[in-house]
């Protein structure tokens, strides 16, 4: 038997044993994606005093569009120099999905130690007009619609339904803010008001920028160890008791934009609501998806929702999520929680999401 | 507690240079549906889905699997989306066979495409980047002087890459999907076509495919409720395994690829094999270009090295009286719908087994080989199948 808590899915306990990250930034000119990637692999070997001669599995998450060219991760692999070759594969999604893929290899036996990693430069290009690539391309992507259109029209949506007001989503923001000032690796971060934010004009209606993501660039890395060996390496693993994804349909007029039915399903398979929930590391991009996926992951207000500043304090896309669930076992690895929620999301306007609960072993 | 898995279901388009009757969702579509349809079926019935594809800039389209969600009827389960190079068809059936191998799902729909006329490829491939040199040649560019070191190291003669290009294109005359349909294929007719990069003249290489491939992989139990269902066999998933290597090291032997090695190593090793070429009754390989066919036969240890070539040109890959017949669906070199080329692989070898190839079945098979590669030979995905359950 484990030592780890029982597991509400999987045969076998897996924990997170490290988490390296490197401060987002606006615009990082002087390193390639190789290049920002090698001290973060570093620093998470030297958190789990491993090499990459340790690992049995590696898995990436990654997208060409950003880059602009195919096969971004191809040499995103040379950071780690995979000599002699080792199992690997990657996912042309956010990195969390990378940890799911990872999570589900180890479950064999065959297999002990996965190293996960993701990255994104989200200064090479324009991002409103990169991301309207990823709707339908017959019917949707020929009119552009940008990301933060999208996401004003769903905002406007839970204004309409009674579900929030801008007050609320700038209590989000100023929130998240204040928090990122003890985030070292936090790209936005101060104190300042309500009121002050509401002072802003708006970007989108009823968007106001403070409501917006920063535009980041940044990489992450997370080790995970199967069974008790992970208590020789930490003395206190977050171990991964519940993870599940699921997809919604693309067709943003076939869905209800105030509400995240995916996060919910995903949600309940991980077991979110079985236990409370300390703090929780939200992938919501825009300050009003917090308050729709707190609702809808069925958090109670006694849960601690992205003490790290979140994805308004720093949002490298593909590597957003799986820092979510590297911030999320942070806090179990020092003791402040003992039971965390991280969620990643991905797609149009929240399409895709994953969900995964993380224990401490007390 | 590694589970066993069962491929109950396959499907695949007919591949064509221009599938300009369906949208990429309806090309999706047609593989998936004749996948479920084999497995007795329907998108109802399947746990979770995975996809795959080369990079999204081959059809512009970024992270396709989004938009796809609902024509795969995924909508409401876990849907990942793999992107491992060439070797991406076999990563994502390698993805989805592990979802059930693990013990976390039951009913796996995993599928792979490309449509390549809808973009193109070759510009995809050549877009210039910061501090590299710029691959303006496409794919045959980078592989012709690799090719060519081979040559010069196994001493083959010059009319190796004609014959498997002749060989593989009848071997496509048998199959109904493939793409490329040549009856007048020879020798000289290979040699007579253009030389697009020394060796390789344009009939050594592969074609520009739309299609796409599509598999339902299933535990023990729903293999054997759908094996009674729909009276048709499953193949048995007896080995899998993938390897990658370093693209910048001096160390590297592109000729002969160490990851490809160890993850034939692997794979042989875990279904029990020692003599692939005794043991194995075919092999579906990833050749895109001629001459990786005796290159490959090397690599994954059908023959010592040096003697690749002289199995090729002895007949002995042919479906016509070869023991040990390579690509009798006609591999890439007939149809090459990029992304979905190593799940076609991975998909024949299933075929074969099930006794459900048609005219390129090769009689009695019990055990075959499934292979893709991809990037600069870094990428290797396999899996060996077979008629019976692994023991």
């Amino acid at each position: 038997m484990s030592r780890g808590p029982a597991p509400k899915q999987g045969n076998r306990p897996v924990a997170i044993v490290s988490f390296a990250q490197s401060p987002s930034m606006r615009r990082i000119d002087q390193a390639n994606e190789v290049e920002l990637l090698m001290p973060v692999l570093a620093d998470v070997f030297a958190g789990a005093d491993m090499n990459k001669d340790d690992l049995d599995f590696i898995c990436s998450g990654s997208t060409d569009y950003l880059i602009g060219g195919p096969f971004s991760f191809v040499m995103a692999l040379d950071a780690i120099g995979v000599w002699p070759p080792k199992s690997e594969s990657h996912v042309e999604m956010d990195a969390a999905w990378a940890l799911y893929e990872s999570w589900v290899r180890l479950q064999e036996g065959d297999m002990d130690v996965a190293l996960v990693y993701g990255f994104g430069k989200s200064s090479l290009g324009d991002l409103n007009r990169i991301l309207a690539m990823q709707l339908d391309p017959y019917t949707m992507g020929p009119l552009w619609p940008d990301q933060v259109s999208l996401a004003a029209l769903q905002a406007q949506a839970m204004i309409d339904a009674g579900l929030a007001t801008e007050e609320d989503f700038a209590a989000v923001a100023s929130r998240a803010r204040r928090d990122a000032l003890t985030n070292p690796n936090a790209q936005v971060a101060k104190d300042i008001s309500v009121a002050d934010l509401l002072a802003e004009d708006y970007a989108v209606t009823p968007l106001r920028p403070h409501t917006l993501p920063p535009l980041s660039d940044a990489a992450a890395a997370v080790i995970l160890v199967a069974g008790d060996r992970a208590f020789d390496i930490v003395e206190n693993p977050a171990w991964i008791t519940g993870i599940d994804h699921r997809i919604e349909t693309h067709a943003l007029g076939a869905r209800d934009l105030t509400t995240s039915v995916s996060t919910t399903k995903a949600a309940a398979m991980a077991g979110v609501a079985e236990k409370p929930v300390d703090i929780a590391e939200i992938h919501a991009p825009f300050a009003h998806q917090e308050i729709l996926l707190a609702s809808a992951l069925g958090l109670e207000s006694s849960t601690v929702i992205n003490p790290s500043g979140g994805p308004l304090a720093a949002n490298p896309l593909m590597a957003g999520g799986l820092i979510r669930m590297g911030e999320a076992a942070s806090r179990i690895f020092d003791g402040t929680a003992s039971r965390a929620v991280a969620h990643a999301t991905s797609g149009p306007v929240l399409q895709q999401n994953l969900v995964c609960v993380l224990e401490g072993a007390s | 507690m590694s589970e066993r898995c069962a491929i109950i279901g396959i499907g695949q388009t007919y591949h064509k240079a221009k599938r300009d009757d369906v949208s990429i969702a309806g090309l999706v579509r047609e593989a998936a549906q004749a996948a479920l349809d084999d497995a007795g079926m329907a998108y109802a019935d399947i746990d979770a889905v995975v996809i795959g594809k080369a990079p999204d800039m081959f059809e512009g389209i970024m992270m396709p699997e989004l938009y796809l969600a609902g024509a795969l009827g995924a909508v409401g389960k876990p849907m990942l989306r793999v992107h491992t190079a060439g070797s991406v068809g076999g990563s994502t059936a390698l993805v989805a066979a592990h979802l059930v191998a693990s013990g976390v799902h039951k009913r796996v729909l995993t599928v792979a495409f490309e449509k390549q006329s809808e973009s193109d490829a070759m510009w995809a491939l050549s877009v210039p980047q910061p501090f590299s040199a710029p691959l303006l040649a496409g794919a045959g560019g980078y592989f012709a002087p690799i090719i060519r070191a081979y040559i010069r190291r196994s001493g083959a003669p010059d009319d190796i890459g004609l014959k498997v290009a002749v060989k593989d294109r009848l071997h496509a005359l048998k199959n109904p999907y493939a793409h490329l349909k040549l009856p007048d294929i020879s020798l000289e007719m290979v040699k007579e076509s253009i030389m697009l990069w020394d060796p390789l003249h344009y009939l050594e290489s592969c074609p520009s495919s739309d299609g796409a491939a599509a598999m339902v992989i299933a535990s023990e139990d729903v293999a054997a409720s759908q094996e009674a269902a729909t009276g048709r066999p499953a193949a048995w998933v007896h080995g899998m395994a993938m390897r990658s290597e370093p693209t910048m090291f001096a160390g590297r032997n592109q000729i002969n690829p160490q990851a490809g090695r160890d993850c034939a190593k692997d794979v042989f090793g875990q279904a029990g094999i020692t003599n692939p070429r005794a043991e194995l009754d075919c092999a579906e390989v990833y050749v895109p270009f001629s001459w990786y066919e005796p290159m490959w036969l090397e690599n994954l240890g059908f023959c010592d090295e040096g003697d690749g070539w002289k199995l090729t040109d002895s007949g002995a890959t042919s479906l016509d009286g070869g023991d040990i017949p390579w690509n009798c669906s006609g591999g890439v070199l007939s149809s090459n719908p990029i992304g979905a080329s190593g799940m076609l692989r991975f998909l024949e070898a299933a075929l074969q087994v099930r006794g459900m190839a048609g005219d390129h079945q090769v009689e009695g098979a019990r055990k075959a080989l499934g292979h893709a590669y991809g990037g600069g030979s870094q990428f290797f995905a396999m899996w060996v199948v077979g008629s019976d359950k692994p023991g």
